[in-house]
């Protein structure tokens, strides 16, 4: 079972759910912090056996010998990643969405594609008391870098791979996604069965809250919420809820320990270990119910 | 005139409170123009309370629709798959009744398949990413957004805000445009922070506040904008923010003071209000209210 954690607005605990879901899950686990623009799940894990790859795009690049400068290329080009000036024509890889319609329309069959790192995939595995240690995984998009879904695509498909190579059927793959309603999001979520909507009870969190019931339901995938600092503001997400017949999964009131442990890398369930129960019988409802 | 951008690399880091708080002194010192460049979970209007003058569509890109009467795999002899094979997104699934389909959400835009299809069959329409607004607010002229839902373009529709807020306040006579940008350090932020006058980085004393500070510092050095740093919440961690400050020190970054945690400023959002113009109201009480305001003053000098 696939499990997103999002949330429209940032802040409200994403990490701290999917870190706390991903160390109290029984059976076989796999966090995949997919929010490669600022991953923070790492913080919170004790990992071991920690390997590194390049993720990487590809991008067109020219053999001038062939090219006749004539700018098919440049003119199919949607993205302005290929200019043509009178005989020359310039790629500017940042701008490519690395579709491959230019060497596809080239007549003299002058560009090739070469890859082109735009971020690092992380892996590693972290130990869990009296359980099956954790897979983790996590995307990172180099600095400059301004398209995030080919990483989290990436941090997806590795993680698809290794699950299909174990086959290990009762896997339960648990997705950080990052902030927001827009394609970051959309591409970590797609392919999930279930997403837990994490917000606040501000004007905020309310407002963002109902962008991502919004994003979810067009993506037609069931969802519930956990309210995190379940007593800082006022009952507008809680109404809120009951009016729109969304499930609320958890409550989580305002904890200084649980403060100071995140801001020391503890993870929730570490600084107030009574939620670790919730977080075990939360797996298993959604995965009973998916069943 | 000088351009501010508020951004925070890591979400919910008081970012929009603290615009917010800004866009108070700044209305009561002059004529400032105001952008909210959070276009994906826009919040800023929740305090603005804009009245909408103008309305615009936005339309950005393309996004290609198979026409079923021209796709050779609609009906029961379907058989051609070409744009499926040629569409790196993913975007194109087949289905047996109505041929090829394309999924919005995931439509790059790119036109691959337009341009193969054996029959012409997949049209290249206009994409509609969202809305942009011009508004009056008691602070002055906001100029925000909302992206529709997995909408793309999201940096284009940041850029589009960010110039006609430029326009504006050049109209107005407005030396000053505050800008509340987004979280993270991709499409949106870039376009929220190239070629702006001035960054401020607001953070919180963890260690996901740290990280995810430094790297958005990164991008900041990478495009060559001055940037400043405010920790946000400070008390919940005294060291990790006197940690913050010394980075600072050690890496050249003017520092703008710390913000100690304080419910007045959920309290000021549920009200609809700035922290600053909550004080105004509810005079000064012992929770320390006076002193964020008064911090958060005491930053905006430091920045102006």
């Amino acid at each position: 079972m696939r499990i997103a954690v999002a949330s429209g607005k940032g802040g409200t605990g994403k990490t701290t759910i999917a870190v706390s879901l991903a160390l109290s899950a029984p059976g076989n686990v796999q966090l995949l912090d997919c929010d490669v623009e600022e991953p923070n799940a790492g913080i919170f894990l004790a990992q071991r056996d920690t390997s590194e790859s390049p993720i990487t795009v590809p991008v067109p690049v020219i053999d001038e010998t062939k090219c006749v400068a004539c700018g098919e290329c440049a003119s199919f080009c949607e993205f302005n990643a290929i200019v043509h000036i009178g005989t020359t024509v310039m790629v500017f890889p940042e701008l490519c969405h690395s579709c491959g319609g230019c060497a596809l329309v080239c007549p003299s069959k002058a560009i090739h594609e070469e890859p082109s790192a735009i971020g690092m995939l992380t892996t590693s595995e972290v130990p869990r008391y009296g359980l099956p240690p954790l897979d983790f995984y996590q995307g990172l998009l180099t600095i400059g870098k301004a398209m995030s879904p080919p990483v989290i695509r990436a941090v997806k498909d590795r993680a698809i791979k290794d699950h299909a190579v174990k086959d290990s059927a009762d896997c339960f793959t648990i997705i950080d996604a990052p902030p927001g309603t827009s394609c970051p999001m959309g591409t970590a979520v797609t392919g999930a069965d279930y997403v837990i909507l994490v917000t606040e009870p501000t004007p905020f969190g309310l407002h963002d809250l109902d962008l991502a019931v919004k994003t979810v339901r067009k993506m037609g995938i069931p969802f519930g919420v956990i309210i995190n600092r379940s007593d800082s503001g006022d009952d507008r997400v809680v109404d809120y809820c009951a009016r729109e017949s969304i499930r609320i999964l958890m409550q989580i009131p305002e904890d200084r320990r649980v403060a100071r442990g995140y801001s020391e890398g503890k993870p929730l369930v570490m600084s107030a270990p009574e939620y670790r129960k919730k977080f075990t019988a939360l797996a298993e409802l959604l995965v009973g119910e998916h069943q | 005139m000088k351009e501010i951008v508020i951004i925070s690399g890591k979400g919910g880091t008081g970012k929009t409170s603290l615009t917010a708080a800004f866009a108070t002194l700044a209305a009561k010192r002059g004529k400032a123009v105001f952008a909210d460049c959070d276009v994906d979970a826009a919040d800023l209007h929740l305090v603005f309370a804009p009245e909408i003058r103008e309305r615009h569509e936005f339309i950005s890109g393309h996004v290609a629709r198979v026409d079923p009467k021209k796709c050779l795999s609609s009906g029961e002899d379907g058989s051609c798959s070409k744009c499926i094979e040629l569409c790196r997104f993913g975007a194109i699934k087949h289905s047996y009744k109505t041929g090829c389909e394309v999924d919005e959400g995931s439509c790059e835009g790119c036109g691959v398949c337009v341009k193969f299809c054996p029959t012409s069959g997949i049209d290249f329409i206009d994409r509609r990413c969202g809305e942009w607004y011009v508004s009056d607010t008691r602070f002055g002229t906001l100029v925000h957004a909302a992206l529709d839902t997995r909408a793309e373009n999201s940096g284009k529709l940041v850029t589009t805000v960010r110039k006609e807020a430029k326009r504006v306040a050049e109209g107005q006579g407005a030396d000053l445009i505050i800008v509340d940008g987004s979280p993270g350090t991709g499409c949106p932020v870039i376009a929220s922070i190239t070629g702006a006058d001035a960054v401020v980085i607001v953070t919180e004393p963890t260690m996901s506040g740290q990280h995810d500070l430094e790297r958005v510092a990164s991008l900041a050095r990478h495009f060559a904008i001055p940037f400043s740093v405010i920790v946000n919440k400070a008390d919940i961690n005294q060291t990790m923010a006197d940690a913050t400050e010394s980075w600072c020190a050690r890496n050249g970054v003017p520092f703008l003071g710390m913000i100690p945690y304080d419910r007045a400023v959920t309290k000021a959002q549920i009200e609809g209000k700035s922290v600053i113009e909550h004080q105004i109201k509810c005079g000064v009480d012992k929770t320390g209210n006076r002193d964020v305001s008064q911090l958060i003053a005491k930053a905006w000098d430091l920045l102006c």
